[in-house]
């Protein structure tokens, strides 16, 4: 690589604005300004001096600051479309059937919904191309900080103290005149900046001052966090390190754990409590009365059990672990599993009683209770009766080719085909029977089954995850303000000040940011030694506000 | 007295304050020749002195309503609008004992006015917490994220005037109308509180009944005359306008109403004023801003979002997953107002970026950090009002 020779004998690497040793100007850009362009302190970047291979032109693409605020732009203003309409997981049925989804947004927003989602931005964040979006800011993270932090860390490590005059004259905060006693001068500033909690280094009559520098670390420090984070998210792609499922559970049901095998969940009640007058403090009065009912509780008591190490699969001698009362905010948690009281249904029917009756006298010859969850083949009523339960249709839909169909198997309108045997019909007689409707398809029966009463019982909605992404994300998280705060609540600052054969004083101050704070920093130190008077030469308006004759604090 | 009384005269205490101190920073600035000085006078002494009563009497309603409820009053719009005009005025403080500047107070206390006279609009009375909002996580949450906000909220108060100062108002602009049309948006709050004042003062009820998104049939009562109607209404209460159109069950009329009204009210006392003044509001306002000096503006501007943007960054993001991670079982999970928060901080990161290495400084900051405002705004009033996700507030 080839590097240019500063006047001073220093050889900078191609593509520096500053020479790094003695703070001159060396790229005819950097010539033409008025003042220093201290972003890096002049250092050479890969991407400006790189320009020829792809590789080259990839890495200056993303290592722009343009094209890194073009994708977070672009990002805010796809994240903004997302909220126009509810997200497909949402959604009634989550989005799980795609033509039912469909169906749902034109029947809802109509055509605009339609569109909405054939565009694909019912989905929006998890499309190929959101997704692209944030891996091209990941990847810009990665280039930027590589690309500037490394210059810039070289080139603040080897600063030198006595920087050219040129250098100090191109400061933003410049001052220069002739002092009686110089040596004294500088001796008063450089204690008055000592204070002030500034480094202090002198050299051959130049004195610089500095503090904070590890603030200048802050940005990549953050955006180091946010490329962990960044990698965290990644990770759930990982078969294994994500599960996510989502189970019903019936009051007094032991059900496998969905996602999270050896687990058992035995389910001991659901409660439903709601404020009411009397169990709420008066306070809470008003509000309840406006209102009508607030809930105040959705709770699962669960029993949790587990099947020991290395047990065969589908064995079923799982040992009890623990009780616990899952509630919304305090989900149980076993093994990095984490199950969470998500929703509930009331009073589904659990068991539906019969009786078998003569159409005609109306004579019982007995009961039978369908249990719904695990219905029998055949009910021996006694008496020399039975009933065969042909075919059970749990949320009876209707007929399709005279073909009773079951919308879903969930007993929200449980319908039976009973086969009803009698010593009076030792054929048997087929009967169809749903709430409030019976038919018999084989013609005119003898005997009927009459509905006596349905038992209910709860449903609980629960919620399995596990993520063991979760410390990568925290990690992410944590470096990320670390570094947030190190760079917004800390500020790098230097000054420098010259002495000349003349008898002449210089001063300079720099800072990454708050220039009024550097200011009053330095008018402290200029009061106390007597320095020669500064202007700030990119503010014009200060100047004139100077002029008025009245001094800022 | 008890609490719910004693809190709720001290926030009357603090909006009296905030009303006096802005006439006293007005004061302050009238009568002195720039910026700098302005703080010295006894005026500007006088006026941070009633701000400050003013916060610790806000702080008292906050703390006492806590007390009262057993839970932090953030649960919901009035509570949570309320806090925000408080923490916006905290920040206002800070950045007076930062900078010494009067102005930031002149223009911050009357945003905070009328804010805290929106958060009046809504339900006062102290709410049960439902099982969702039941957690500390919600308490560090919502208040972190508002103070997040309250601080960033100062570079748009300090941008706004940095504009009124260097915009030339006697000249046709881009820039002018702009201004314009934020000072336009300000009196449409003003138009909300008029109407809303104004038919609860003459009892205004109607109700209607109507068929929700689900079919199921539902009732609503409205506190101004219906302009939209609900989705298949019909009016149960005798005499009240009908309707002029039908609304889709997507849409609330009911809100659609209330924001009509608002808009119309609003608009009238915009031309009113314009009418009697014979001015632009901004060329009213711009007197109070001449003083200001720019530099110094864009330098809170940039410091507020730097002060800002980390507190934000915990509070609606951080806390929020921790949060949503116990609650919800996930993280993150796309529903608006989250992502309306991802937003916020993608806007104040750009911010951040345009400034420092595209030098967006002065009046392009300016503009984006009143941008900024607009979006914390916007997730504030149309999210939960309008695109109302799981967070669903009022
Ligand atoms: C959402 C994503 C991002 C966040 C939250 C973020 C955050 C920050 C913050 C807080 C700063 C310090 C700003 C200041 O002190 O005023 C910063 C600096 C910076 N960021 Fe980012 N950033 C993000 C993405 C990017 C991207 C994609 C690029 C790539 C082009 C980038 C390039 C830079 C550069 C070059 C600096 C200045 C570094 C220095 O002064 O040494 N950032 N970033």
């Amino acid at each position: 690589m080839s590097s240019i020779k500063c006047e001073c004998g220093h050889l900078n690497p191609e593509g520096t604005d500053i020479c790094q040793n003695c703070g001159r100007p060396l790229s005819t850009e950097e010539k033409s300004k008025k003042l220093a362009d201290m972003r890096y302190d002049g250092a050479a970047i890969r991407s400006k001096t790189h320009k020829r291979t792809v590789v080259d032109k990839i890495w200056n693409f993303f290592s722009s600051v343009k094209v890194g605020v073009s994708i977070i732009i672009a990002i805010l203003v796809a994240s903004a479309i997302g909220t126009v309409l509810p997200q497909v997981f949402y959604i009634p049925g989550g989005g799980a059937n795609e033509a039912q989804a469909a169906q749902y947004y034109e029947d809802n927003y109509g055509i605009f919904g339609k569109l909405y989602n054939a565009l694909g931005l019912s989905d929006l964040y998890g499309s190929w191309w959101f997704m692209t979006l944030v891996g091209m800011l990941g990847i810009s993270l990665v280039v930027v900080s590589l690309d500037r932090g490394i210059p810039l860390y070289k080139s603040l490590k080897n600063q030198r103290i006595d920087r050219h005059p040129s250098f100090l004259k191109r400061q933003r905060l410049y001052g220069e005149g002739r002092v009686d006693d110089p040596d004294a001068v500088m001796k008063k500033a450089a204690e008055k900046l000592k204070g002030q909690r500034y480094n202090i280094r002198e050299k051959n009559g130049a004195l610089l001052a500095e503090k904070g520098r590890w603030a200048r670390w802050g940005p990549y420090v953050n955006h180091l966090g946010l490329i962990i984070f960044l990698f965290g998210v990644m990770l759930r792609a990982i078969p294994g390190f994500y599960v996510d499922e989502s189970m019903w559970i019936r009051e007094g049901e032991t059900l496998a754990v969905k996602g999270a095998p050896g687990l058992y969940l035995e389910n001991k009640g659901f409660t439903y409590d709601m404020y009411t007058q009397e169990n709420t403090d008066e306070v809470f009065s008003e509000a309840i009365d406006r209102v009508g009912t607030v809930a105040s509780n959705y709770q699962t008591d669960v029993a949790l059990y587990e099947t020991p190490e290395g047990a065969l699969p589908g064995s079923t001698n799982a040992e009890f672990v623990k009780e616990y009362s899952i509630v919304v905010n305090k989900p149980l948690k076993h093994e990095g599993f984490h199950i969470f009281q998500m929703d509930f249904k009331l009073d589904e029917i659990s068991a539906m009683t019969f009786a078998l009756e003569h159409k005609e006298t109306g004579e019982s010859l007995g009961e039978l209770t369908v249990n719904l969850a695990n219905p029998e083949k055949e009910y021996d009523i006694g008496n020399g009766a039975k009933v065969e339960l042909l075919d059970y249709y749990p949320d009876f839909s209707g007929f399709e080719d005279g073909e009773p169909q079951s919308a879903t198997p969930v007993p929200n309108n449980p319908a039976f085909l009973f086969k009803m045997t009698t010593p009076e019909t030792p054929e048997g007689e087929t009967s169809f029977v749903a709430i409030r409707q019976t038919l018999e398809p084989l013609g005119e029966n003898t005997y009927k089954l009459s509905f006596q009463k349905a038992d209910t019982r709860n449903v609980s909605g629960l919620t399995i995850r596990k993520d063991k992404t979760i410390p990568v994300i925290v990690l992410g998280g944590v470096i990320f303000m670390i570094g947030v705060v190190q760079g917004s609540y800390f500020n790098h600052r230097r000054f420098w000040i010259r002495k000349s054969e003349d008898g002449k004083i210089q001063v300079a101050g720099h800072t990454s940011k708050n220039w009024v704070a550097l200011q009053r920093e330095l008018d402290a130190v200029s009061d106390y030694a007597g320095l020669p008077a500064y202007t700030d030469q990119r503010d014009k308006e200060a100047q004139t506000d100077k002029m008025e004759g009245d001094s800022r604090s | 007295m008890n609490l719910v009384d004693l809190s709720g005269n001290l926030l009357f205490v603090a909006f009296i304050a905030y009303l006096v101190g802005t006439l006293l920073f007005g004061g302050a600035v009238k009568g002195s020749k720039n910026e700098a000085s302005a703080s010295n006078k006894r005026w500007g002494k006088l006026g941070i002195t009633v701000t400050i009563i003013g916060f610790l009497a806000h702080l008292g309603y906050f703390i006492t309503r806590w007390m009262a409820s057993g839970h932090a009053p953030v649960s919901n719009m009035f509570e949570f609008t309320t806090a925000f005009g408080m923490l916006l005025v905290g920040a206002a403080i800070l950045f007076y004992f930062l900078y010494k500047s009067p102005l930031v107070g002149l223009f911050a206390l009357p945003i905070a006015i009328v804010i805290l006279g929106y958060a009046a609009m809504f339900p006062r009375d102290i709410q049960p917490l439902i099982p969702a909002l039941q957690s500390y996580w919600l308490t560090i949450h919502v208040i972190t994220a508002a103070i997040g906000e309250a601080i960033l909220a100062i570079s748009a108060v300090v941008g706004l005037i940095y504009l009124l100062k260097n915009i030339d108002l006697t000249k046709k602009s881009k820039e002018r109308a702009w201004i314009e049309f934020i000072m336009y948006t300000i009196v449409l709050v003003l138009g909300f509180i008029v109407i809303s004042v104004g038919f609860r003062a003459v009892g205004y009820e109607a109700t209607f009944d109507y068929v929700d998104k689900n079919g199921a049939p539902a009732e609503v009562v409205y506190h101004n005359p219906p302009l939209f109607g609900m989705n298949e209404y019909s009016a149960k209460t005798e005499g009240t306008m009908e309707p002029l159109a039908e609304m889709p069950p997507i849409i609330n009329a009911k809100t659609l109403t209330t924001f009509t009204w608002s808009v119309i009210a609003g608009t009238l006392i915009y031309f009113l004023i314009r009418l009697i003044s014979r001015r632009r509001i901004a060329e009213l306002v711009k007197p109070l801003a001449v003083k200001a000096n720019s530099k110094l503006m864009d330098e809170i501007g940039y410091r507020s979002v730097l002060i800002g943007f980390p507190v934000f960054t915990l509070g609606a993001l951080i806390f929020a997953m921790i949060w949503a991670h116990e609650a919800w079982s996930r993280f993150w999970g796309w529903d608006p107002k989250e992502v309306w928060a991802l937003i916020t901080w993608l806007f104040y990161a750009a911010y951040l970026h345009l400034r420092l290495s595209r030098g967006w400084e002065g009046r392009k900051s300016a503009w984006l950090a009143v941008v900024g405002f607009a979006i914390i705004m916007f997730n504030l009033v149309a999210v939960n009002l309008v695109i109302a996700g799981l967070h669903s507030y009022a």
